[in-house]
């Protein structure tokens, strides 16, 4: 068999089958009726289903057989900027090249534009694989979020215009919005719209830094069009085309995803298009790019852990140390049991995050094309988008760190040799650092996720897996969660009753570590028990993480733990010499 | 301009990919622990076909020859972006050396009519012997371009390619029909596109669609019949053919029309048997190793 990084990871496949898209599929495609327009659309569940399942295997061949074996020249290589025009690595130019003629450059868009009309959950375990073979491909791939952006917020007339574009892969984005004083505070952003009443169009001046793909035809930028504003609300959004007032002036040497260009950008009196409604720019617009993103980061961060268990798995299994396979070793083989449990962990936790993410998406776009306004329908959308809420930063939180535990453990296996530059486990170390710090750092997951926690949003989602029909082992291991489970309550209640936002903040951290196991504790036994064979992952994951709750509960509940550090680190951080 | 195309496509147990049960103890291939795959070369073939089908239009229609099973190389042809395909089967043909295939194959190509350029891959790798390609142009009496790594263009009822011969190239004018065996360095296949695989994994074939009705006879409607039509409305049709329905001899075909017959199958293990002979780097050195060569038929 060919390489092909789908069929080689049933647990792709287990979560597309489990993590439930029936709703999702059948808002998708309105009923299935889009199957009579188009012939390529699903006729029922079974059909989609069948459809993501063919196609998924033909993007792991791609990704197994074309992506993977570039990735190392592109590491090598990079992009250069020459003139103004950026160049990307001859691998790079490939695979996109290849990814267009697959036709998966509009995963997620309209089949009217050219899109496959794909919900985000089947999108994301393409990106995953995508980066699994080359992770700085995967923020030109992964770049379809800004085409989604476009088709949510824009008008009917710009769509037309710009989405196909990106669906036959002839355009590609990029999303202009960090600037050299406004990175994770995007309220501060400078960049100035000015609105020209004689020409009746926008125009855009000012810098921005640090821009993923800033050599992008298509640009989503954030601007402050209100004159005299300060904050968030006097800033909106805009699409604009590359061309000769909008200067690249320099791209960033980097630690890692080299293939991926970094670029500085200058807007000269560039002309420019409202996206949507002005002042809406961050608070609804960029907000829903960024939880997009976040997906998008925390799958690409997956894909790496995948990539890296693999490698330390085969040099564990072929290296002889003291006479037979270093992965005999328990201290090797801990890692990698580690490892493997985690990723299964995050990778139902990305899923069933995505499948939230999916119903938000598709009752928002119900209401509003209802025809009149539907409390139900908004209900529903309100309660989704709290649970997407909710959970983008935990996922995102997870698996970018653990993408850098699984490289910098890969690294360890394989000793000297994995700090040398022939192997890939070095490079999987470099492209994994970013992930727990763009969009948003895994600090400001905690502040982003800390209101759904101590809201208690998932408690429902909780209580509704612990009263499946668990027996045996599951359900002591069940029962022991739901313990875990009241522990966390506790820790919340703790902290809730000390009306200090200081000590809040500095629990956060433990509290979302908490809310994360137990969540994927009981994601894990949901899924051992539609098939048996994955009751180990779910024990060990529960034995292992279980005694970690443990102690961030027994420092949570010691107030004066958290007291402590807030009290002293004035005098530890300075007043000491 | 449009041309019609012709691309012959062989599936072929994977030998790129062998496991410990690839062998059987009589030193044969053990078909049943392998997968079936695309011929490599045939990949290349309908890459040149629809890069061709690119500048100058037309239509690309794929003809394989095989079990039922082989219709889903057909499916995969569909997906990367073929027009049309077509399964010759029939346990007549089973057993067929090269001349008998090619007989075959140039049944089907009369049956199909018109065509401007036929495409094979240079070789299959499960024979590897590179005759059927040539042996089909010899039958439909057109000329060939062999080993050919890139088609310069097509102009005035003519094609000129760019063919490998040892340490060079050359490049040769044709008028069409021609037929083209095609290298595995002329391209990069394309991958399969995403829209295409769901709108053609419903094509089928005669017999696929009959299994699906599980062999049941209708009395009054014929619903078979209507979702033939539907299919074939629809360009999900992958058409079916027997020895009878391309009006091939059956003395000419399968086992009965293939005079080559396999004596044995040895499966031979190359090792080296005189060590490591080292040369001194002087004149005479050199000239000892080369006469060496040349006298084991290494070098001429």
């Amino acid at each position: 068999m060919a390489e092909n990084f789908y069929l080689d990871n049933g647990d792709i496949k287990f979560n597309l089958n489990e993590v439930g898209l029936g709703t999702v599929v059948a808002l998708r495609e309105s009923d299935y009726t889009e199957a009579k327009q188009f012939p390529e659309a699903p006729v029922d569940f079974n059909d989609a289903i069948d459809s993501y399942d063919k196609v998924l295997a033909m993007v792991g061949e791609i990704c197994g057989e074309m992506i993977a074996p570039r990735a190392a020249a592109v590491d090598e290589e990079g992009c250069h900027l020459e003139n103004g025009k950026v160049t990307y690595a001859k691998g790079t130019i490939q695979n996109l090249k290849d990814l267009a003629q697959a036709q998966v450059m509009g995963v997620m868009l309209p089949r009217r534009f050219g899109g496959l009309n794909y919900p985000v959950t089947v999108y994301s375990m393409m990106t995953e694989m995508v980066s699994r073979a080359d992770c700085s491909l995967q923020n030109l791939f992964g770049l379809q979020d800004i085409a989604d952006t476009i088709n949510k917020f824009a008008n009917e007339d710009q769509r037309s215009r710009y989405l196909p574009r990106f669906c036959t892969g002839e355009a590609d984005g990029a999303m202009s919005l960090t600037e050299p004083e406004a990175g994770s505070d995007l309220q501060a952003v400078q960049l100035k719209a000015t609105f020209d009443k004689e020409k009746n169009k926008w125009y855009l001046n000012g810098m921005k830094r640090f821009i993923t793909n800033g050599c992008a035809k298509i640009h989503l930028v954030l601007a402050r069009s209100e004159e005299n504003s300060k904050d968030g609300r006097g800033l909106s959004m805009f699409v604009c085309e590359s061309g000769p007032n909008l200067i690249i002036r320099r791209i960033e040497d980097k630690m890692g995803i080299h293939g991926s260009p970094t670029c500085e950008l200058q807007f000269n009196n560039v002309e420019a298009e409202l996206v949507g409604e002005r002042r809406r720019g961050l608070t609804r617009y960029v907000m829903s790019l960024m939880n997009g993103a976040r997906v998008a980061i925390s799958s690409q961060a997956l894909g790496v852990a995948e990539a890296a268990y693999r490698n330390a798995l085969k040099y564990a299994n072929e290296r002889e140390q003291f006479g037979k396979a270093i992965i005999k070793f328990p201290a090797v083989y801990e890692m990698l049991v580690n490892a493997r449990v985690q990723i299964a962990a995050a990778r139902t936790l990305l899923y069933e995050t995505t499948k939230y993410v999916d119903l938000r998406d598709m009752y928002d776009e119900k209401c509003a094309h209802a025809e009149t306004p539907n409390p139900e329908l908004r209900k529903l959308e309100k309660q989704f988008s709290k649970i997407a809420a909710a959970l983008t930063p935990l996922t995102k939180a997870f698996c970018t760190e653990l993408g850098n535990k699984v490289a910098y453990d890969g690294i360890q296996i394989m000793g000297g040799t994995g700090f040398m530059r022939d192997f890939p486990a070095e490079r999987f170390y470099r492209d994994v650092r970013i992930t727990n710090i763009y969009e948003g750092t895994t600090q400001l997951q905690h502040v982003a996720a800390i209101g759904g926690v101590m809201q208690r949003v998932l408690d429902p989602l909780m209580a509704e897996i612990s009263k499946l029909p668990f027996e045996g082992k599951l359900r002591r291991l069940a029962s022991a969660v739901d313990m875990a489970h009241e522990k966390l309550q506790r820790a919340v209640k703790t902290v809730e009753t000390r009306k200090d936002p200081e000590y809040h903040d500095i629990m956060a951290r433990r509290l979302c570590d908490m809310e994360t196991i137990v969540y994927c504790s009981y994601l894990l036994l949901r899924g051992a028990l539609k098939d048996k064979t994955r009751e180990v992952l779910a024990e060990r994951y529960i034995q292992s993480m279980l005694p970690v709750l443990e102690m961030h509960a027994e420092v949570v509940t010691t107030v004066t733990a958290g007291i402590g550090i807030i009290d002293t680190r004035e005098t530890i951080l300075g007043g000491i010499q | 301009m449009s041309l019609n195309i012709l691309v012959f496509a062989k599936q072929v147990p994977d030998t790129k990919n062998i496991t410990g049960k690839a062998m059987k103890e009589d030193g044969t291939v053990n078909r049943a622990a392998l997968p079936a795959i695309f011929n490599p070369e045939d990949l290349n073939a309908l890459e040149s076909a629809l890069q061709l089908r690119t500048r100058y239009g037309g239509k690309i229609t794929v003809v394989t020859m095989g079990p039922p099973a082989a219709a889903n190389l057909l499916r995969q042809a569909l997906y990367m972006g073929a027009d049309e395909a077509v399964l010759l089967t029939d346990r007549k043909f089973a057993g067929a050396d090269t001349l008998a295939t090619s007989y075959a194959l140039a049944c089907a190509a009369k049956k199909i009519g018109k065509f401007d350029v036929i495409f094979c891959g240079h070789q299959a790798i499960d024979g590897d012997t590179a005759q059927v390609g040539p042996q089909l142009a010899e039958k439909l009496n057109i000329p060939q371009i062999t080993f050919i790594e890139e088609i310069k263009d097509v102009k005035d009822g003519k094609l000129t390619a760019r063919g490998i011969i040892e340490g060079g190239y050359e490049i040769i004018e044709s008028k069409l029909p021609v037929l083209l065996t095609v290298l595995g360095t002329a391209n990069t296949p394309r991958p399969q596109g995403a829209r295409r695989i769901m709108q053609y994994k419903k094509a089928v074939t005669k017999s696929e669609l009959a299994a699906k009705h599980n062999g049941h006879v209708y009395e009054d409607a014929n619903p078979i019949a209507e979702e033939e039509k539907a299919l074939r409305a629809k360009n999900l049709w992958i058409h079916e053919w027997s020895a009878s329905d391309v009006d091939a001899d059956p003395a000419r075909i399968g086992l009965a029309g293939s005079p080559t017959k396999v004596k044995a199958i040895q499966s031979v293990v190359l090792t080296g048997n005189k060590g490591f002979v080292s040369v001194p780097a002087t004149e005479a050195g050199v000239a000892g190793l080369v006469q060496e060569l040349v006298k084991e038929h290494i070098l001429s």
